[in-house]
């Protein structure tokens, strides 16, 4: 089970998080245009790199914040967590 | 009854409290302090089971978690458990152990002819055998696999046993309490760590209880003591014995299994039987010492032929001969302490040593007692069946490959020693890549992926001295790392016999003509031949041979067989054993109960219960309940006799004809607060929001990204800045997490605050024409006039004194409110309204009449938004703004949306108006059609129309908009049925909706 590092709460069991998905990806603007190569790319198409991957993760059973979390795929390790307003390099 | 081979006086037993159980109906008895294993072998029982293919004779091997045969049924405390570890389990009062995998008896075992058959039971038999023909893998290869097959036999009973789990954090935590895991936990204890020490036995101190040594002038088991007791004493140490800690898991943490009360005979309610903790540690220190491994001979699976550590441990520890006329085979010195030992209790030995004559200390003091050593010498093989009665040894060439004399000798035991195995299961499961030692052939610990440090035998350091050293630094370091305070600790004095080097010999070679089995893993009847046969047919990599051959596999997880496979895959490859590498090590390093798997979480405590707070009334009212997610929501109310169907026939009806309450506590509530909230909910939801005034709700649909529909429900705006939201009950908690997203991370500049209300709300509604009838009653004071509270309409007002909301919503497609309380208030309302209700015919209702009601309303509900639809497809288009953009727009212009036969939801009734149409059921347009048959749509939900009184149900259809009027098969395969069916509108009832507006 991962350790996360909640930028609010600090360390907290896997067991109070839920998995969002890539963190990278932008929703496009509202009320643009948009190409519908530009929306299947946000909708659908997600990269699934072995390594380091940013990701996001809901802390459901503490704060509720959606945080960011940067994690190797393969080895679990986190690196890095931060807030979503907070930009992870 | 005297106990043939029960020593006088040594171990560590309690020789004032005998304990009675049986072994295969025999009675027996033991002291408190055996195991199952001591007490059998104290009583001169040996034969304990059958092996696994060959249904061999087996007995015991090893005096731990190492055992690979003595698995046993085992009763006791009232239930029955297979593959018990007899040299694990301790001595209970009554219990009765019995052997597994044979019949009809231990003693006289028919599948024992497999033995003799062994030549058709290769490696890869049944992966050859079994696969033809194709046909007769169900009827008869695999039932009889099955018979043939197994160890013990899972109890059907329930479990009535309490088992919990436990979450735990420490600073270092040690596994294993050996010297050098006494040491680092006492260590890091000074520095003022909090501390965990895990002990798998019952006893502390590891080999400290069995090996001759002393520290500071004590001896090993009385400092084992000492430090154990001032451990305890202090407040920042948790000392466990009986636990083992199984599992290495991500980001330092392990998971330990504790036998609390097994060995217990009586104990209090509360207590559970194991426990499973779950420990989160900075650091891990793995003290988890060493197996010894046996030399591999002919017949080497004998009852009787033991390891040697293990003879030592049934002496010292429990006071047990494991035989008298023991012989020693080994290739190192340790071996000669169990001969002295035997020695010391007037029992004489003979040693075969694998070694060219030479000397160390041990062997001289051997020699100096006369016990008769044989250099050069070694087993070739164990002559009897069910006990081991002689040994043909021969003495072995310089090659070590050929033999000089063969003889027989006499005896009946055979303690073997072929050197010792670092325990790296843990280390190894942490990510730790482990490395080959040329110095004791075996692998140990390399490079850390996780917070681990392994130190002792376990790291390969097999002196007393330097795991005493080891074990004192790295708890002292560790811990200092984490405390900040380093406590000075003087390493104590250590005396311990020096040993000399060990022979790289680990299988006897045969002389020529003979060719008895040689066993590398017991549990699994793998033998040298088996491994040379994979070989032989191609399979290379370690871990094809480990499946082919099942080496390694068996519960015992190949703790004694595992490097002497590799010896011998890298002899006839001719490699090096880091060549070959090793398998991986998985958790568990031993087997766990499922119950400690599971914890609490059964029955009731599978998961939480939500109950309204009618909850109550409802049961004293013979509701019938039905789980939606954590919810019990009533689905009828049995009225006598009342069936299902009839209940909810006539709730339905009553709502129809006069008026219905039902509780709808369960929907999900969001409040949604700030300046930009009209703004978020045109975003989210697909319809237009800007313009909806303070006093209205509206109904809303939202959709996901990908522009299937996610959830609908009403909000309604109560001040200009504050809305409530309604979800349905199944996705409150996604809707919630799903408006958290876009305000938290996608529109973060709306200024806008979301937070659930589900459960501070009661909610009830009423439905049916004398709704707003019953309704004044309930505001005498309140205008409630279709001009004053139209549809969709909302209105606070004091609901008999406390306060409420009223929103005129209906999803049953009735004129019908909605009443929100204060949680606390909620059975007050509902009891006002059954006393109210009375003049008007009143009926509370459950789910299965509100479905009723919706479902031949047309109105849709979960099963037609079921992740797979779009607006258009349930009719709800109408609610799609073409005007502005929100969540989803974007993929509703997609091809596949848009097509001419795009799925859309229609209403059926069977021809017959009388079948009832099994929901799942898929339409057909022909229901003899070869197979597979094409699909034009399934049934979503179905019900009896109470307003046509006939079958009605909503499917969603290819095309569905242009098979209005069309005849198909409703066929459920499942129900074995098929419905000639017509297609109508999905709006059954009141298609133009006058009743709500009414």
């Amino acid at each position: 089970m991962l350790y996360i590092k909640c930028p609010y709460c600090g360390l907290r069991a896997q067991k109070e998080f839920s998995y969002g998905g890539d963190a990278t990806v932008k929703r496009p603007n509202i009320n643009e245009e948009v190409s519908s190569e530009d929306w299947d790319n946000f909708v659908y198409m997600r990269k699934s790199p072995r390594g380091k991957h940013i990701e996001l993760w809901q802390h459901i059973a503490g704060c509720r914040q959606w945080i960011k979390v940067q994690r190797d795929t393969a080895t679990h390790e986190i690196f890095q967590t931060a807030k979503v307003t907070e930009e992870i390099r | 009854m005297s106990q043939p081979f029960r020593l006088n006086k040594e171990g560590l037993i309690n020789r004032n409290k005998k304990i009675s159980f049986t072994f295969n109906g025999k009675k027996l008895f033991g002291y408190e302090g055996d195991t199952i294993a001591s007490a059998l072998i104290a009583n001169g029982i040996h034969l304990v089971g059958r092996s696994f293919k060959y249904h061999r004779p087996r007995g015991f091997f090893g005096a731990g978690v190492e055992e690979p045969n003595a698995k046993l049924q085992v009763e006791f405390n009232g239930h029955s458990e297979p593959n018990v570890n007899a040299t694990e389990m301790e001595l209970v009062e009554g219990l009765s152990a019995t052997s597994q995998n044979c019949w009809p008896s231990v003693n006289f075992d028919i599948g024992a002819i497999n033995n003799f058959l062994k030549m058709f039971f290769p490696a890869g038999f049944y992966y050859k055998t079994f696969m033809w023909p194709k046909s007769f893998w169900y009827k008869i290869y695999e039932p009889f696999i099955r018979k043939a097959a197994g160890l013990g036999v899972a109890s059907i009973e329930k479990d009535k046993e309490r088992y919990e789990h436990k979450f735990e954090y420490c600073d270092l935590l040690v596994t294993g309490s050996g010297p050098s895991g006494l040491a680092s936990a006492y260590a890091a204890a000074k520095n003022g760590a909090k501390v965990i020490l895990a002990e798998d036995k019952p006893r502390f101190g590891g080999t400290l209880l069995t090996d001759d040594v002393s520290i500071d002038n004590l001896s090993g088991k009385d400092w084992a003591e000492k430090i154990i007791t001032e451990l305890k004493s202090m407040p920042n140490v948790t000392v466990k014995n009986r636990s083992q800690v199984f599992g290495y898991y991500d980001h330092n943490m392990l998971v330990m299994f504790e036998r609390v009360s097994d060995h217990l005979e009586k104990k209090s309610k509360f207590t559970p039987r194991q426990r499973l903790w779950y420990i989160r540690a900075k650091e891990t220190i793995l003290s988890t010492g060493s197996i010894e491994r046996p030399i591999v001979f002919g017949n080497n699976d004998t009852p009787g032929i033991f390891l040697s550590a293990a003879a030592k441990e049934y002496m010292k520890v429990y006071g047990v001969l494991v035989g008298k006329k023991p012989l020693i085979f080994t290739n190192n010195d340790s071996a000669y302490e169990t001969a002295l030992e035997f020695k010391k209790n007037n029992v004489e030995p003979i040693i075969l040593d694998t070694r060219e004559e030479h000397s160390s200390e041990l062997i001289d003091e051997a020699k100096s007692k006369g016990i008769d050593i044989r250099f050069s010498h070694g087993v070739i093989v164990a002559n009897g069946y069910k006990k081991v009665k002689s040994a043909k040894i021969g003495k072995l060439n310089k090659d070590k490959n050929s033999f000089g004399k063969i003889e027989t000798v006499d005896c009946d035991c055979i303690c073997v020693s072929g050197f010792w195995t670092p325990s790296v299961h843990l280390a190894s499961q942490s990510g730790n890549k482990l490395k080959y030692e040329e110095k004791i052939d075996a692998f140990i610990p390399d490079k850390k992926k996780q917070h681990e440090t392994s130190v002792g035998a376990a790291n390969g350091s097999f002196t007393l001295e330097e795991s005493l050293k080891h074990g004192f630094e790295n708890g002292s370091n560790l811990s200092a790392k984490i405390t900040e305070t380093k406590t000075e600790i003087s390493i104590p004095n250590v005396n311990e016999k020096k040993y000399g080097a060990h022979d790289k010999f680990w299988c006897m070679p045969l002389p020529k003509n003979e060719n008895p089995k040689r066993f590398v893993d017991f549990q699994n009847d793998v033998s040298v031949s088996d491994i040379e046969i994979a070989l032989r047919e191609g399979y290379r990599s370690i871990e094809h041979v480990k499946r082919y051959t099942t080496l390694g596999m068996a519960t015992d997880q190949g703790r004694t067989s595992n490097l002497n496979g590799l010896q011998l895959v890298s002899n006839i490859e001719n490699k090096i054993v880091p060549e070959v590498g090793h398998t991986t090590f998985r958790p568990p390093f031993t087997p766990i109960t499922i119950g400690t798997i599971v914890g609490r979480e059964v029955g009731m405590e599978y998961m939480p219960t939500r109950k309204t707070p009618m909850h109550e009334w409802h049961e004293k009212n013979n509701a019938v309940f039905v789980d939606a997610g954590a919810w019990k929501r009533p689905r009828y109310y049995k009225l006598g006799s009342e069936t299902l169907f009839e209940a909810s026939k006539r709730e339905a009806k009553n709502v129809r004809e006069n008026v219905g309450i039902c509780d709808v506590t369960t929907l999900g509530k969001i409040d949604i607060k700030g300046p930009d909230a009209a703004e978020f909910l045109n975003r989210v939801y697909t319809n237009a929001w800007m313009k909806l005034p303070v006093g209205k709700a509206r109904y809303g649909l939202m959709l996901r990204e990908d522009g299937i529909v996610m959830d609908d429900g009403t909000t309604t705006r109560i001040s200009e800045n504050h809305y409530h939201m309604t979800t349905t009950t199944a996705q409150a908690a996604n809707v919630l997490s799903h408006l958290e997203y876009y305000l938290q991370i996608v529109w973060p500049e709306l200024n806008v605050n979301v937070v659930s209300t589900t459960e501070q709300w009661a909610g009830a509604a009423i439905a049916g024409p004398k709704s707003r009838d019953m309704l004044s009653k309930l505001y005498p004071d309140l205008d409630v006039s279709n001009e004053a509270l139209p549809f969709m309409g909302y209105k606070e007002a004091e609901f008999f004194g406390v306060p409420s909301r009223i929103f005129r919503i209906s999803f049953s497609g009735e004129l019908a409110y909605e009443i929100n309380v204060k949680s606390d208030h909620g059975m007050f309302m509902w009891e006002k309204m059954m006393e109210v209700g009375k003049d008007f015919g009143n009926q509370p209702y459950g789910t299965e009449a509100l479905s009723t009601l919706r479902i031949e309303m047309g109105h849709v509900a979960g099963p037609e938004l079921d992740g797979r639809t779009i607006p258009s497809d349930v009719s709800l288009n109408g609610l799609v703004s073409k005007k502005k953009d929100f969540i989803g727009k974007n993929s509703l212009g997609r091809e596949a949306f848009n097509v001419e036969s795009r799925q859309k939801i229609v209403g059926l009734i069977p021809i017959d108006r009388k079948s009832s149409i099994p929901e799942g059921s898929h339409i057909v347009q022909d229901q003899n059609a070869k197979l597979p048959n094409p699909k034009l749509g399934h049934v979503s939900s179905s019900c009896w129309s109470v307003e046509n009184n006939n079958p009605f149900s909503l499917a969603i259809m290819k095309d569905g908009k242009n098979m209005i009027g069309k005849k198909f098969f409703a066929v459920s395969p499942l129900k074995n049925k098929s419905i000639e069916v017509e297609v109508i509108s999905s709006h059954y009832v009141d298609p133009e909706g006058k009743r709500v507006r009414s």
